[in-house]
């Protein structure tokens, strides 16, 4: 079948879409860019195939008597099965690299200590990796990178110190390995990794195995890719296949809400303010200047600077009882600021709370100087999901332009990459 | 980055310019006087008649940000004491000084011998040569030029400009120069000022041909050179003047656009801009290469009118030499108001036929930044076309974000080819 693909580099994450002639979602698809632009646009596309195929076999299922009100189950369990494949061949890979990578001075002598506790961390990692991908087990992030380090940190620690070694030493090849793993896409084909799913899941092979083999051998071919966002230039792309931005951002919210009249999208280092016509055709636009004051990246700082993760911010800032004022989103000077207002005795939750508040007033600016908000409203980018951010928006939003309908979907992040997809299927199709 | 092909005109004005500068740093040995001034409104036909050199720190800043030195001299700027947010063609002049204040020949600048600040529209002309006359304790002239706050200039104003100059400018030249003032050579230089006049109009007047055969921006910006500064009203500047045109002819008859940088010509040209706003000097061709590498010319522009505007029909009149000096100096578009702005730029849409009006905000240039952004609303309304704006600066590098700039302009592009294609078929 035709597949139209849209893909979004961040300078955070990237993301990518797969749509049909139908101009429906099939897929979607995220992995963090890591400096690897190449890569992270393989990875993102591969992530959105596998969704695709996913949602494949969901419209294979719905036909099918057996699996009747057990479809979520099934593909959950197909999904977590196939992620744990996934994970373990990684892992594998990590492991045959972090080997690879004993030699040089500092591991002289000790090549096989080092060795063995290399292999016995991963033995454990292998072990656990059954409890990370059970039945409701809660993962702080799909990328494998933070899957992997977290429990090596804490068993390759244990194994280093049983085996009298410096942990430093194992800790150095992972640092060294993981870049080079992360940097490889996972290899082989998706079909055979899903057709091992299917076989070591728990679920009754017999009525689904058919259904979902069928949906497989569906060939999923790349009609026409379009690549946007900050590391747009860096695709092998030609340049008819390269999209602005902020002209993808506008139709994607389009597509989402075609309603919307204004976008806002607060990414991790631009924020732009849009207006789209009835048709999702850019009419205006504003952003931030060079300087990333404000945008995502700031919280990242932040976040940093508290020792917490970025996903906290927003539920500890909604735990403010009292705001602080925060005069500079400057992202340098933000850590100063903060610890001068720790100083000061503020809590941390209200000093957040005038940080968001901060963040939300210089994207009121940059929103006025590109013709106001009109109704519909959609807010988009990695902030759109900070609850936080959000309630300081919608009161801002209200105090200055009344009531206008926001809009903000919970795959907001994909909006960069939702409208490359369409600018995809329009240039096949139109 | 290889060196610039230049044509004939770009290799006679490099060598006009190379003279200037040899003229100004062997004035102690020749024992000629010089002058600083600005562009915008300078008096060079006045200055031509004392025989006094003409040296610009405005261009000495933009030649030292296309020499990628402006950096160095705007922090040096700041160490002693000039804030971030102060114009940088100040802090790159300021700065200059405090490096052996050295001319792109390599020789130092022989101190001014007088300021004459003619200044028109931009009010940190006056603080620049404050801090200038605190450095070289020479008489400093002031032209002061009402600004045309209600969109046109009164007899009022240019009698009171004419008797500055009858009182103040002319007997102050006099004085630095020891050479009497003779109206007549005045004349002479007048004369020759509208003769190149006529032929930098025409050249800019044929970027209403599609294509165009010149970037009146980027290209523009070498056009103006000449009458801009040191050569209005000399027989050199009828000779660049009419080498140029008939570059300009011979494109325009062959249907050939600009001449790149690189040697080639810009003919494919998707997207006619036009652009508001001073360029970015230390990014030069790499902002210029921004524009052709997506096929966009630039039509008309506002900055190739700070020196003097030119096309709406003003010329230097050799029978009323000192009032047509007054009315250029009230005509230079860094003193029209922002209402005449904005019908400038429409009137350039229109007649340019042009996809829209680009503006080039520059960061530390409130004089003329200052409103941009509802002048841009307004000929959006007026004209139907999309606007867009950029941020960047004169010569401070640290303001030029590539990756930013690049995305906005290519956002722009889209947009106009998007809407010309209707919502139908937005791809």
């Amino acid at each position: 079948m035709q597949c139209f693909i849209g893909i979004d580099l961040g300078s955070t994450t990237t993301k990518a879409v797969v749509m049909d002639e139908n101009l429906q979602v099939l897929g979607r698809g995220i992995t963090n860019s890591r400096s690897n632009y190449d890569t992270a646009a393989k990875v993102s596309k591969q992530e959105a195939m596998i969704d695709t195929r996913l949602t494949l076999f969901r419209r294979a299922l719905a036909d099918v008597p057996g699996a009747a009100g057990h479809v979520d189950e099934i593909l959950a369990d197909l999904e977590r099965n196939f992620r744990r494949i996934q994970f373990l061949e990684q892992l594998e890979d990590l492991e045959a690299t972090a080997i690879g990578n004993i030699r040089g001075p500092r591991f002289e002598g000790r090549e096989a200590a080092v060795r063995e506790v290399l292999e016995e961390t991963f033995r454990r990692l292998r072990d656990k990796s059954a409890a990370l991908f059970a039945p409701g087990a809660r993962r702080k992030s799909d990328f494998f990178r933070d899957l992997a380090g977290a429990d090596f940190m804490q068993v390759g620690e244990a194994v280093s110190k049983a085996a009298g070694l410096p942990f430093d030493l194992i800790l150095n090849l992972y640092d060294k390995s993981i870049i080079e793993v992360e940097n490889r896409p996972p290899a082989g084909e998706m079909e055979a990794k899903f057709l091992r799913a299917l076989e070591s899941g728990t679920m009754e092979a017999g009525t689904i195995a058919a259904p979902v083999q069928a949906a497989l051998a569906i060939p999923l071919e790349e009609t026409y890719v379009v690549g946007t966002g900050y590391g747009r230039v860096r695709l092998p792309f030609p340049k008819e296949h390269i999209r602005s931005e902020i002209l993808c951002h506008g139709l994607g919210a389009h597509m989402m809400y075609p309603g919307t009249r204004t976008v806002l999208d607060i990414g991790g280092q631009d924020t732009k303010g849009i207006q789209v016509d009835p048709a999702g055709i850019v009419e205006n636009f504003q952003m931030n200047d060079r300087c990333a004051a404000g945008c995502g990246r700031y919280l990242g700082y932040i976040a940093d600077e508290m020792n917490m993760g970025l996903h906290e911010l927003g539920p500890l800032a909604m735990a403010s009882t009292k705001q602080v004022r925060i005069n500079s989103t400057c992202t340098v000077f933000a850590g100063a600021e903060l610890r001068d207002r720790l100083a000061l005795g503020e809590k941390r939750e209200d000093i957040l709370a005038g940080l968001h508040r901060a963040i939300i007033l210089r994207a009121m600016s940059i929103l006025s100087r590109a013709g106001g908000v009109k109704d519909q409203f959609t807010f988009t980018g990695g902030v759109a999901k900070n609850e936080a951010a959000v309630r300081e928006l919608r009161k801002l939003i209200k105090e200055n332009y009344g009531d206008v309908q926001i809009n903000i979907d919970p795959d907001s992040i994909y909006t960069g990459a939702l409208g490359g997809a369409t600018f995809a299927a329009r240039a096949v199709l139109n | 980055m290889s060196d610039a092909v230049k044509e004939p005109s770009m290799l006679l004005q490099k060598e006009l310019i190379a003279r200037n500068y040899d003229a100004i740093t062997s004035a102690r040995e020749t024992g000629r006087k010089v002058s600083s001034t600005f562009v915008p409104g300078n008096l060079n036909e006045l200055l031509l008649c004392f025989g006094i050199v003409n040296n610009l720190p405005e261009i000495n800043a933009i030649q030292n940000g296309m020499r990628k030195l402006s950096g160095d001299y705007i922090m040096t700027a700041e160490k002693s004491g000039h804030s971030e947010d102060v114009c940088t063609y100040v802090k790159a002049d300021i700065g200059m000084m405090g490096k052996g204040n050295i001319a792109p020949n390599g020789k130092p600048f022989p101190n001014p011998d007088v300021l004459l600040l003619s200044y028109t529209g931009c009010y940190t002309f006056m603080k620049w040569f404050e801090l200038l006359r605190e450095e070289y304790k020479c008489p400093t002239l002031m032209l002061h030029v009402p600004y045309e706050g209600d969109g046109q200039s009164t007899k009022n104003m240019r009698d009171y400009i004419v008797k500055q100059l009858k009182e103040v400018i002319i007997p102050g030249l006099e004085e630095v120069s020891g050479v009497k003032f003779d109206i007549d050579r005045l004349r002479e230089a007048l004369r020759n000022s509208a003769r190149a006049e006529d032929d930098l109009v025409w050249v800019l007047e044929q970027g209403k041909r599609t294509p165009s055969p010149i970037d009146a921006y980027f290209g523009g910006v070498y056009y103006i050179g000449p009458i801009f500064t040191a050569f209005r009203g000399t027989t050199d500047a009828i000779d660049y003047y009419r080498t140029l045109r008939a570059e300009v002819q011979a494109r325009a008859d062959a249907g050939l656009g600009p001449l790149m940088p690189d040697g080639t010509t810009l003919s494919e040209q998707k997207y006619r801009l036009v652009v508001e706003g001073p360029p970015n000097w230390t990014h030069f061709r790499e902002f210029w290469k921004m524009f052709s590498d997506e096929g966009a010319v630039v039509v008309a522009s506002t900055y190739t009118k700070v020196g003097g505007m030119y096309d709406f029909g003003f010329r230097h009149d050799p029978d009323n030499p000192l009032e047509s000096l007054a009315d250029y100096c009230l005509g230079c578009y860094t003193n029209r108001n922002l209402p005449s702005r904005v019908e400038i730029l429409t009137k350039y849409i229109e007649e340019y036929q042009a996809d829209g009006l680009l503006t080039n905000s520059i960061k530390s240039c409130n004089s003329f930044s200052a409103g941009q952004l509802m002048m841009m609303r307004e000929v959006e309304k007026r004209t139907g076309k999309p606007g867009a704006f950029i941020e960047t600066d004169l010569v401070d590098p640290r303001y030029f974000s590539a990756a930013n700039v690049k995305n906005r302009l290519e956002s722009y592009f889209q947009m106009i080819e998007q809407k010309r294609r209707g919502g139908s078929r937005a791809a």
